[in-house]
């Protein structure tokens, strides 16, 4: 007859036996450099970025950290992404504007009109799904890459502005000092090494969410699942990755 | 004998091949030398690791994904400053990452002695997030700037990783609305109300039974305001000496009169 355990001695003498030991102090590490040592598999992303337009305050620092991040030229016409405020008067009409793409703030509303409603609006690349500024170019240096985010080969790209000219959401611009097309990249260095992108990061109010399509149980599924989500520009088939979330109809 | 050696010719006359018009032979040369060229070409022109995954160079793919961060994520500042990320983390500034306020941080994270990050100075920077706007969303957290404890530095009241609004000022404008407004857009607006009113702890459970105590002499004021007066540099958290104090001589100005009768002290400079 053998001897009866107790869950507590049983789980004691296991750990004193010296076999197991061994093999747990051999597993457990061995498991943990497999996981670290696994370098990035583009295949295994699929990334996009919700946009909450309710929780946008329209500070500009999403601007400011693109700005610093990518070094963007610092003139006020050059952005990977910016902010709009869009005012819509009682009497219908609808202004829209960016001052500096909103990287210091907004002033006041400046007309004296009676404001119906007026809300800020983040704006970037839409990383298409179908993207025509990769079917344009002449060279192939503007490409959709196997994680989803569309890219410029600075290096190849020859300048000829076709991109600029495609993209409906005048997400690109010509680097005044290299000559090349260049454009929000999802802060693919940053993404690719596990951070967030930039403006993601500093945002906030989290009105900017960053994260994969089809992954569950994170913010942007979340955001996604609880929030009726629109795309800039749907009559363009372009099928963008970033999604809007509480947009209004004015938004072009 | 014969005549089977003239079968042999003439089965090896068949078998031998027929000489290729020299227009073909020609043709032949130049498809083969466009081939060669067409392929060199192809070599000299086509970038190394360009069609591995599709039409684009693999190789930019690499080059995007090789810049260096400088933004670190706040997880990176949370290994050292630990403390303070707890803290936030538990305010109503729990959404906001370290580096929205401090500026890029990779730099300090590679080299914390070196490189320090920014430490946000004086009401812009909080009015950034913070001040009025019709097209910020409602209920978010706004102030307007010249109604809302004037000059005042934020940090005074507000404790940027915790920023709940202290109870300490409402004490006195619960009850006292009407002067903690009209002190608020006045230059007196940096003077706490103990300044100048001595409270006794009783006077917030019998008010009329325990009344503050009120400046009843002209040297009072003139602790700041009199010509040749040392006024403290630092009074409650507020710098004095930023301000440039009206002076007065006190023994010819406003003869017998005492200074409330003129000024109202909660806006001294209105008329």
């Amino acid at each position: 007859m053998g001897k009866t355990y107790q869950r507590r001695e049983f789980l004691a003498e296991l750990l004193n036996f010296p076999g197991a030991t061994i093999l747990l102090g051999v597993v457990g590490p061995v498991k943990l450099l497999a996981a670290e040592g696994d370098s990035y598999d583009p295949t295994e992303h699929y990334y996009a970025m919700g946009i909450d337009v309710e929780k946008c305050i329209g500070c500009g620092k999403c601007v400011e950290a693109c700005k610093l991040e990518n070094d963007v030229p610092d003139e006020p016409f050059y952005f990977r992404t910016w902010v709009e405020r869009y005012t819509v008067f009682t009497d219908g009409e609808v202004h829209v504007d960016s001052p500096e793409g909103g990287i210091h703030g907004f002033p006041p509303i400046a007309s004296d009109k009676e404001v119906l409603r007026t809300f800020f609006v983040p704006k970037l690349c839409n990383h298409c799904d179908n993207p025509p500024c990769v079917q344009v170019c002449p060279v192939g240096a503007t490409f959709k890459t196997q994680d989803g985010v569309v890219l410029v080969d600075g290096d190849y790209c020859i300048g000829c502005r076709y991109c600029i000219q495609a993209c409906p959401y005048g997400a690109r611009f010509l680097d005044p000092r290299t000559h090349v097309a260049d454009k929000c990249t999802f802060c693919y260095h940053r993404i690719t090494k596990g951070l967030l992108p930039a403006c993601v990061e500093v945002c906030p109010t989290q009105a900017r969410v960053f994260g994969e399509l089809g992954d569950r149980s994170t913010p942007l599924n979340r955001m996604m699942r609880m929030s009726h989500l629109e795309v800039l520009k749907p009559h363009m088939n372009t099928e963008p990755k970033v999604f809007y979330a509480a947009l209004d109809g004015e938004v072009r | 004998m014969d005549k089977l050696l003239a079968q042999i010719r003439g089965w090896l006359a068949a078998l031998r091949p027929r000489r290729f018009p020299v227009q073909l032979i020609q043709l032949g040369v130049i498809f083969a030398v466009v081939v060669v060229a067409v392929f060199l070409l192809r070599k000299q022109f086509i970038p190394a690791s360009f069609g591995e995954l599709g039409h684009y160079r693999t190789a930019a793919v690499a080059s995007n994904a090789a810049l260096e961060p400088r933004y670190a994520g706040w997880q990176e500042c949370a290994i050292c400053h630990f403390d303070q990320v707890e803290i936030k983390n538990k305010s109503y500034h729990r959404t906001v990452s370290c580096e929205t306020c401090h500026g890029p941080a990779s730099g300090h994270a590679n080299d914390p002695i070196e490189l320090s990050p920014v430490v946000p100075e004086g009401r812009k920077p909080c009015l950034a997030c913070h001040g009025y706007l019709a097209s910020r969303p409602t209920g978010f957290a706004q102030i307007i700037e010249e109604r809302h404890n004037p000059v005042r530095a934020c940090v005074g009241c507000h404790d940027p990783h915790d920023p709940t609004p202290p109870e300490q000022p409402q004490e006195c404008s619960a009850c006292h609305n009407t002067i903690a407004r009209t002190i608020s857009i006045s230059h007196h607006a940096p003077l706490a109300c103990e300044v100048c009113h001595q409270v006794p702890p009783e006077h917030k459970q019998h008010p009329r039974a325990h009344l503050p105590r009120k400046p009843f002499e002209r040297e009072f004021c003139g602790t700041c305001h009199a010509t040749g007066a040392t006024p403290p540099s630092e009074l409650h958290g507020v710098d004095l000496t930023l301000y440039e104090i009206p002076r007065v001589d006190l023994s010819t100005h406003g003869g017998t009169f005492v200074c409330w009768q003129c000024h109202y002290q909660h806006a001294p400079e209105a008329r």
